[in-house]
């Protein structure tokens, strides 16, 4: 699903310039829930932002569902974010002027999806995260948790690809943390494709395989046997 | 365009901060009160000067003879000479694009003493002895009976037509008056028809003015083949202020008159002095304009400073709307649409109290009664219209700058956590 050779980008700041990513090589198979780990200034920001095409790489290979992915203008990339990608963030980002449905239906939109068939399948995506009720309610009357699975649900609406979540529990409590990624195991049984950007050891083991970044390089990669978050919830 | 969750984006926007959108609309509809007011005013103006032109065929101009100034072929200077009538045929034959030639021959004028009679009463009258086409040079509207015509030229019938002012002197009321004759200076004249000027600011002078027939007058007042005054129109789309210069020499030449003789043919351009004031017009709308304008150009900036602070608010909201994979140009569109649509309802609003003001304006002077060189100020459909497209051009122009600026926000940047 996705292949990565040779990765590397590099910030300027002012004068100096600053190696970030310095020769990634990883593939991901259709079906996998991989955490990406490491602390901060590890890379694993610019890691996520260069799959997630909201950043271009300096040079190296990406090749995202046997597309590769190069010399992108700002139009294309929206098409293929918004055709390949679902994004869950750490701060949620659900615009809060509209409401959990109309939130859910944003990238159908983008996708000219008739108006009808839009609010039936938000509506259909909202079910899934049990929040069918919360549908008319705007952000702003949802709690942490329900934000994050209504962002969710916003990701899954596209039918992406692959999901990629940056520190998609970063701002929850471990309760809270678990129901999101009993959620995010689920999808990910579905059959759908998951990266999840965490520093969370006990978020990281409830993925199917783990890989370590440090100073911009992996230093480790391995499959583990997943912890079910159920138990937790 | 007509997409419903745009529009309900747009309202949503522009309803989430009310105190705001009406501060910044308001900008742009002073803006646009302004341009309709002066607009207005300057029309009223026009109107009223207009009106003091009433409906005179002003492609006209008329001409005199005076004496002569320099002396020519061995005749003196100082010379007395009238026009004849065949410096019309003249006229007629060497210039084209004429419409009307009207000779003229006059008795009475200003204070003059009484010079029409009947029975017991008498009055003083300008009496004119005129051509049928006249009427289409100096319009008038006949009251009662008929103006002069062709047949009375030709059989030189004693007829007249007089006007209101003439027939309140000289008649009691209810009289009738079609049929009954005055004694012009001695004439008798039969009165056929009755005549009224729209009132053109000259008093009761223009309504006390008695028309006989050119070819009656010569003769019953002894004025032989002599013309007085000749009011010539060119055609509409020639103007008679080029076609003057050649209708003198013209005249100048028949009349034995040196070619440089400056003084000798007096005239009097109606249309150049009509130009001048349609000039003075058109200067007044462009002044109208360009303040008008000006003013909502401050508007303008107004609504692209709101629309900047906006995108600046919602910097993030277009990030992940981008994340989500909004193309640019929606996002670009979306900007435009806002400010477009601000722009317009507002100087719509500006439009709807102009036309208030205007209306306010327009019952005040009916209550009060006509003011001078001042009616009816309006702004016709064509400035409503040209102030919609100002408007639009100006919402594009007030929404472009923030729209690009939005478009260079970079998702990455936008979704940073704080």
């Amino acid at each position: 699903m996705i292949q990565i050779k040779d990765l590397h980008k590099s910030y300027k700041m002012g004068k100096n310039s600053l190696h970030v990513l310095k020769g990634i090589n990883f593939n991901v198979e259709e079906g996998e829930l991989v955490a990406i780990m490491g602390s901060s200034g590890s890379g694993k920001s610019t890691l996520l932002n260069i799959l997630g095409m909201l950043d271009s790489s300096d040079s190296g290979a990406y090749i995202l569902d046997n597309v590769p992915i190069k010399d992108l203008n700002e139009t294309k990339a929206a098409r293929y974010r918004n055709k390949f990608l679902g994004f869950v963030f750490q701060s949620f980002n659900l615009i809060n002027y509209k409401s959990a449905a109309e939130n859910v239906a944003l990238p159908l939109y983008y996708q000219k999806v008739p108006r009808k068939e839009r609010q039936e399948k938000a509506l259909k995506y909202l079910e899934q995260v049990g929040l069918k009720e919360w549908a008319g309610h705007l952000p702003s009357e949802l709690s942490g948790g329900q934000k994050q699975r209504v962002a969710i649900a916003r990701a899954l609406a596209a039918e992406p690809k692959v999901l990629l979540a940056d520190e998609p529990t970063g701002a929850l409590d471990s309760k809270t943390s678990y129901e999101v990624m009993d959620l995010i195991q689920k999808i990910n049984d579905a059959g759908n494709t998951i990266l999840i950007v965490t520093h969370e050891p006990d978020i990281a083991d409830m993925c199917k395989r783990i890989v370590h970044l440090k100073d911009g390089v992996i230093i480790e990669d391995k499959k583990i046997e997943q912890v079910r978050a159920e138990q937790y919830v | 365009m007509f997409n419903r969750d745009r529009w309900k984006e747009i309202l949503e926007v522009l309803s989430s901060n009310v105190f705001r959108t009406l501060a910044t609309s308001f900008g742009v509809g002073w803006g646009i009160f302004i341009l309709i007011i002066l607009l207005a005013a300057g029309k009223g103006l026009e109107n009223g000067i207009r009106a003091d032109f009433g409906d005179i065929a002003t492609n006209t101009m008329f001409m005199w003879s005076r004496n002569t100034t320099l002396s020519y072929k061995g005749l003196p200077k100082g010379r007395r000479f009238s026009f004849k009538l065949e410096d019309v045929q003249a006229i007629k034959d060497n210039v084209q694009n004429l419409r009307f030639i009207s000779p003229r021959n006059q008795l009475g004028g200003f204070g003059g003493g009484n010079n029409v009679v009947r029975g017991l009463k008498t009055g003083a009258f300008n009496v004119y002895g005129d051509y049928p086409e006249i009427i289409r040079q100096e319009p008038m509207t006949i009251t009662s009976g008929r103006f002069v015509n062709y047949n009375d030229i030709l059989g030189k019938r004693k007829v007249a037509i007089i006007g209101n002012g003439v027939k309140n002197e000289l008649y009691n009321k209810g009289e009738t008056v079609l049929g009954t004759y005055i004694k012009i200076q001695g004439v008798n004249f039969m009165v056929v028809g009755t005549y009224q000027k729209k009132d053109d600011g000259g008093g009761e002078e223009g309504q006390k003015e008695i028309y006989v027939p050119f070819t009656a007058f010569s003769q019953a007042f002894n004025m032989g083949n002599n013309v007085g005054w000749m009011a010539i129109t060119a055609l509409d789309g020639s103007s008679i202020s080029n076609l003057k210069e050649k209708i003198v020499s013209v005249v100048k030449d028949k009349r034995k008159i040196h070619p440089d003789d400056k003084r000798a043919v007096g005239y009097f351009d109606l249309y150049e002095q009509y130009n001048r004031v349609e000039s003075l017009f058109s200067a007044l709308r462009w002044v109208a304009y360009f303040v008008g304008v000006l003013v909502l150009l401050s508007g303008i900036i107004g609504v692209s400073n709101i629309m900047l602070i906006v995108i600046k608010e919602r910097t993030k909201e277009i990030g992940i709307r981008r994340a989500l994979g909004e193309a640019p140009w929606s996002i670009k569109k979306q900007i435009l649409m806002e400010s477009i649509f601000l722009t317009i309802i507002s100087g719509m609003i500006g439009i709807i109290f102009g036309a208030l003001f205007i209306y306010g304006v327009n019952a005040v002077l009916d209550s009060v009664g006509p003011v001078d060189m001042f009616v009816n100020p309006s702004v016709s459909l064509g400035v409503v219209v040209t102030a919609l497209v100002i408007l639009i051009f100006s919402g594009l122009l007030a929404g472009f700058i923030p729209a690009q600026s939005a478009i260079k926000i970079r998702p990455i940047e936008a979704l940073r956590t704080e």
